[in-house]
């Protein structure tokens, strides 16, 4: 690890303004940025802590939105009475991230920022059409996501929430990569705001998406056989040890069925 | 059993609580990065990053200035100094009785890389930082050339050579068995079953990653190299004796607590002589901790074998013959046991537990641009047995036999031991029937069919797989494993030493890395001595306190270093009646000795143990004329034979043929480890072996790319087994004692990683029967086993 300097910003404006500074680096739960800075493939001037900050913490339900502050830890969103009682898969989600050391340092908001093609989060906040908050703006999780490790803030933005709307019925469904168990294939499936959303994660070189092929099929008839006719292309997917294009898109199937069985 | 029953002390066949877990368990563990020296340095290696190539500059002037840096070294500088090469310690000869090829391994680079990972120089710095900053300050640029890395085609000598002394990268060719034998039982078989099979490359991961420290006391001349080993002697006989000629009497080597080896503790390391040997440059003291991912590209790797197999069986199923034609990667360098693994510890176990007339196994060893592979728990017999018994299974299946039936054929019975295989061992006990009904018995194998169709109601399809082990431990008659090569002797030495006050320390050879020795050994001499095991302490992994050994490795530790505790304590007790016979005025063939107590035959006369030790060492009343004071002596014990512990393995798993995923729902163990001395140390010796072995069958896998790149380089990507994976196991044993040392054992440490990657094997292939499956290749990831079912539904869709 090389050396920086370290500030932790007790508000939002703070944080920002320190952002500011050249080669300055917000860091929530650490959990990617730490090892990558170890392996020195990192090397920012100044490190943002970001976990100090109290408007940036708590859980709430509101008017059929659950909102999480962007430092909500995953053990916090998995053990959340109110995430459990609202949408009960973003909990379930939530909880089957990494393992109990992760979850107790990760936070929602460096998952999210950090855009990890496997990560599980963006499944959630896409499947449910989630609405990103930033200290400057509000961003529909659409626009959010924009390719590998790649999102629509700007340089210094800080995500400081993410509102779900509760759903109808949702299910998260992870295969795990093996080694690192990260999703080899992640399905989060959703009946929200009146339509079906089928969002996928690890499968796709270009990040999170949303499978037309498989949405389409839901809308006119939601179930395991609409999902078994439906075609899901391998082009675009991650090819790498633990997966061929072939398997992650037969993956992609199985899993929606898998949701589609449980919400049934 | 024994974890409800757990106790606090006791003799042999107690299931007592380890001692070394108190402070393991409370982070009190010493461990070599937990030490500090004064005036201590820090060291980084620079490694190469491309697989095979020609190093044309290496500028270290900018890095030596950076702030911090001590010293940079270079092979230069090794060369300059006359250092020799990391030696191997074992020679193999071909068939054609030439040697094998045994190219120099220097400690750092000599004008070429061979793998990613091979040092180039060595930055001595303040702290690890600094020298880290200057490690890539360093200019270095190298002409990379074309990479060595797959078997099959590097014997064909394509492209430029890892060793310009190899020009076809063989190492050496070499057989076992009678070939003319063999080739006539296969041109009268009946039935020949064939099997072509890769076994899968293992990367170590021991939880604690290699270290060392290297210091130099001018002012007495005398060198200590504290480091991560399984055999502190062997290190400092192969490092003082071949690569820095330091003599034994000024080089102390420790190893203090050392967080698992799995084999790749055992070798002697560059990074380690380096370390010796810079301290004295420096004048300072020189540590180094591997990273992780520096574990990856610098611990010997295991297995990596390239086979071909072959039964010949008769109408009825009898084995007529087996053929092996095997590759075996030797990595780029030879380690220090490198070419007897593939060779004496892998041909020789080609008979398993069966009757084979006729056995002939061919090895080839090949050199690649990768990690030098060397013993990885079992060490050869896992590959053997992962021959056989796949080989077995595919047998069976292809003549309409049950697992079961087909080995209950074979079996070497009971009343035929001693008995002699046709690949040169003399297997003295065993009953491997006894073991194949126990396993049956615990995995109610006759209730499988019903099991099996409530999984095929839901849609999964569930198999059962059988393995029938054997391995060859305690290593080794020295005479004997001379013959075959090996450049060391493998006895094993203990010193027991009575306390004045009759408690007892004992300095062992063998070194304990996880194994539990220092219950296990206190339990035997507890039991020996009828003393209290709190009064017993095991002391270990200096080699300046305890008396020339050969470490621990091979499941050797009881059957061999315990049976070196047995022998010294035995000359202590007859030491101790001589003082006992002066004491009680009686005559020393009257004195017998029981419960810790010395007694003159037909009388009350008694002495305690405790009496007789003061005695010796306050020799007021004492027949000094006869017989020296004190009570400590040393014993060398040279085994006359390997111990065969052997057992039956049934795994029970289910497929999920839409994602290819295995969940093992039932393992069930049932070895013959001879006599046990702690169950619940064995027991948990199985459970990790059964997991390391399961790893390798299932996600373990160390990949290299066509250019020599690994990018299986982390736990990212290279897939460890973890607790949830598995249901707990069921494992038992049974008894037959082993014949020839005195505590009737054989060795449990490696046996579940040897018979564990077969049984889950065949399980997985037994649930994909139904498709036409006869193999898979290890590991059986999810992304394999989909793809065969894909594979295979067009076939039977076909039929």
């Amino acid at each position: 690890m090389y050396n920086f300097d370290y500030v932790k910003p007790a508000s939002v404006a703070d944080a920002v303004a320190a952002l500011q500074g050249e080669d300055a680096q917000a860091i929530a739960g650490g959990q990617t940025l730490i090892a990558t800075m170890k392996q020195r493939l990192a090397q920012p001037r100044t490190l943002v802590d970001l976990t100090g900050i109290t408007e940036m913490q708590g859980i709430s339900v509101d008017g059929g939105v659950v909102s999480v502050g962007a430092g909500a830890r995953h053990a916090e969103v998995a053990g959340s009475a109110e995430v459990r009682g609202a949408i009960p898969a973003l909990a379930d989600l939530a909880g089957k991230i990494g393992d109990p050391q992760v979850r107790n340092r990760g936070t929602i908001g460096g998952s999210i920022a950090n855009n990890d093609p496997s990560a599980c989060y963006p499944a959630a906040v896409l499947g449910l059409g989630a609405t990103v908050v930033t200290n400057a703006r509000e961003i529909a999780a659409a626009d959010f996501f924009q390719g590998l490790y790649t999102t629509s803030l700007n340089e210094g933005e800080v995500v400081t929430a993410v509102k779900f709307p509760v759903a109808a019925a949702a299910s998260w469904q992870k295969f795990e990569q093996p080694a690192s168990r990260f999703s080899l294939v992640g399905v989060f499936v959703a009946k929200v705001e009146g339509e079906v959303r089928v969002a996928v994660t690890g499968a796709s070189e270009e990040g999170v998406f949303r499978a037309a092929a498989l949405e389409q099929a839901l809308a006119s008839d939601f179930s395991a056989a609409a999902v078994e006719g439906a075609s899901v292309s391998s082009a675009g997917m991650i090819a790498d040890l633990h997966g061929t294009p072939d398997y992650r898109a037969n993956l992609v199937k199985v899993m929606t069925k898998r949701a589609v069985e449980a919400m049934s | 059993m024994p974890r409800d029953e757990a106790v606090a002390s006791g003799g042999i066949g107690k299931a007592v609580k380890r001692r070394e877990d108190v402070r393991f368990l409370t982070g009190k563990g010493t461990y070599t990065d937990d030490m500090n020296r004064p005036d201590q340095t820090y060291c980084v290696f620079l490694r190469s990053n491309v697989a095979h190539g020609q190093i044309t500059r290496v500028d270290t002037a900018a890095a030596s200035a950076m702030p911090g840096v001590v010293r940079i070294f270079t092979g230069e500088d090794i060369a300059a100094a006359g250092l020799g090469g990391v030696p191997c310690g074992w020679e193999i000869t071909s068939s054609n009785g030439e040697k094998m090829k045994e190219p120099a391994h220097p400690i750092l680079a000599q004008g070429k890389v061979r793998h990613v990972g091979d040092p180039i120089a060595a930055v001595v710095a303040e702290s690890r930082e600094a020298a880290k900053d200057a490690a890539e300050a360093i200019g270095l640029e190298i002409e990379e050339m074309g990479a060595v890395v797959n078997m099959t085609t590097a014997i064909q000598g394509h492209g430029a050579p890892v060793h310009d002394e190899a020009e076809d990268n063989l190492c050496y060719d070499w057989d076992l068995g009678d070939k003319d034998a063999t080739d006539a039982a296969f041109a009268n078989a009946t039935h020949v079953t064939t099997l072509e099979f890769v076994n899968n490359r293992m990367i170590p991961n021991a939880m604690e990653p290699r270290a060392a420290i290297g210091e130099y006391d001018a002012a007495r001349d005398q060198h200590t190299l504290y480091t991560t080993s399984q055999n502190p002697h062997v290190i400092r006989l192969l490092m003082g004796a071949f690569v820095l000629n330091i003599p034994e009497h000024k080089l102390r080597v420790m190893a203090p607590d050392v967080g698992g080896g799995f084999g790749s503790k055992i070798f002697h390391y560059a990074e380690e002589a380096f370390v010796t040997w810079a301290s004295k440059e420096i004048g300072r003291p020189i540590k180094w901790t591997a990273e992780r991912s520096e574990s990856f590209v610098t611990d010997a790797h295991g297995r990596d074998h390239v086979t071909k197999a072959e039964l010949a069986m008769d109408s009825e199923g009898k084995f007529l013959a087996l053929r092996a034609d095997t590759l075996a990667n030797m990595g780029a360098y030879l380690s220090t046991f490198a070419p007897c693994v593939p060779t004496w510890l892998h041909g020789t176990l080609l008979a398993g537990q069966y009757a084979h007339p006729a056995v002939h196994c061919r090895v080839r060893a090949v050199f690649t641009n990768t990690v030098p592979v060397d013993a990885y728990r079992g060490a050869g017999r896992p590959e053997a047995t992962y021959l056989l018994e796949r080989l077995i299974n595919k047998a069976a299946q292809e003549i309409g036999l049950d697992q079961v039936e087909i080995r209950r054929r074979n079996f070497i019975r009971p009343d035929q031991f001693p008995y002699d295989t046709p690949v040169a061992l003399q297997y003295d006990t065993g009953n491997y029937l006894a073991t194949l009904a126990r396993a049956l018995e615990m995995a109610d194998y006759a209730g499988f069919n019903a099991r099996k169709a409530e999984s095929a109601a839901r849609g999964k399809l569930r198999g059962i797989g059988l393995s029938c082990y054997i391995e060859a431990c305690g290593i080794a008659p020295s005479s004997l494993v001379g013959a075959l090569g090996a450049r060391a002797g493998l006895y094993e030495a203990a010193s027991v030493r009575v306390n004045p006050t009759g408690s007892v320390s004992v300095f062992t050879g063998s070194h304990s890395h996880g194994q539990g020795h220092e219950t296990t050994f206190a339990q035997v001499v507890a039991d020996r001595l009828g003393i209290p095991y709190e009064s017993i302490e095991i002391v270990h992994g200096d080699t300046d306190r305890v008396p020339f050994g050969m470490g621990t490795y091979g499941s050797r530790s009881l059957a061999v270093g315990g049976t070196a505790i047995v022998n010294a304590v035995d000359k202590v007790i007859a030491k101790g009646k001589k003082i006992a016979a002066h004491l009680m005025e009686a005559s020393e063939a009257d004195v017998v000795f029981e419960d810790g107590q010395y007694k003159v035959a037909g009388t009350d006369k008694a002495k305690a143990f405790g009496e007789v030790s003061l005695a010796a060492y306050v020799p007021h009343q004492y027949p000094i004329e006869d017989i020296e004071p004190g009570l400590e002596e040393t014993a060398f014990y040279d085994p006359k034979n390997f111990t065969f512990p052997a057992g039956s393995y049934l795994c029970e798993v289910e497929v999920d043929p839409d994602t290819g995923k295995i969940e093992v729902l039932g393992f069930w163990a049932a070895d013959d480890f001879g006599n046990v001395v702690n169950p619940m140390i064995v027991e948990g010796q199985v459970h990790g072996g059964l997991v390391q072995g399961l790893g390798q069958a299932f996600i373990e896998n160390c990949v290299y790319d066509e250019n020599g790149q690994l990018p299986s380089g982390s736990y990212m990507d290279y897939a460890m087994p973890r607790a949830g994976d598995f249901p707990s196991f069921e494992v038992d044993t049974c008894v037959t004692a082993c014949t020839h040392n005195p505590l009737g054992v054989k060795g449990c440490g490696e046996a579940g990683a040897i018979g564990a990657p077969p049984a889950l094997v065949n399980a997985v292939v037994d649930a994909l029967s139904a498709y036409g499956v006869d193999h898979i290749d290890m590991p059986l990831s999810p992304q394999k086993v989909w793809a065969t079912i894909q594979a295979a539904k067009p076939a039977m869709a076909a039929e």
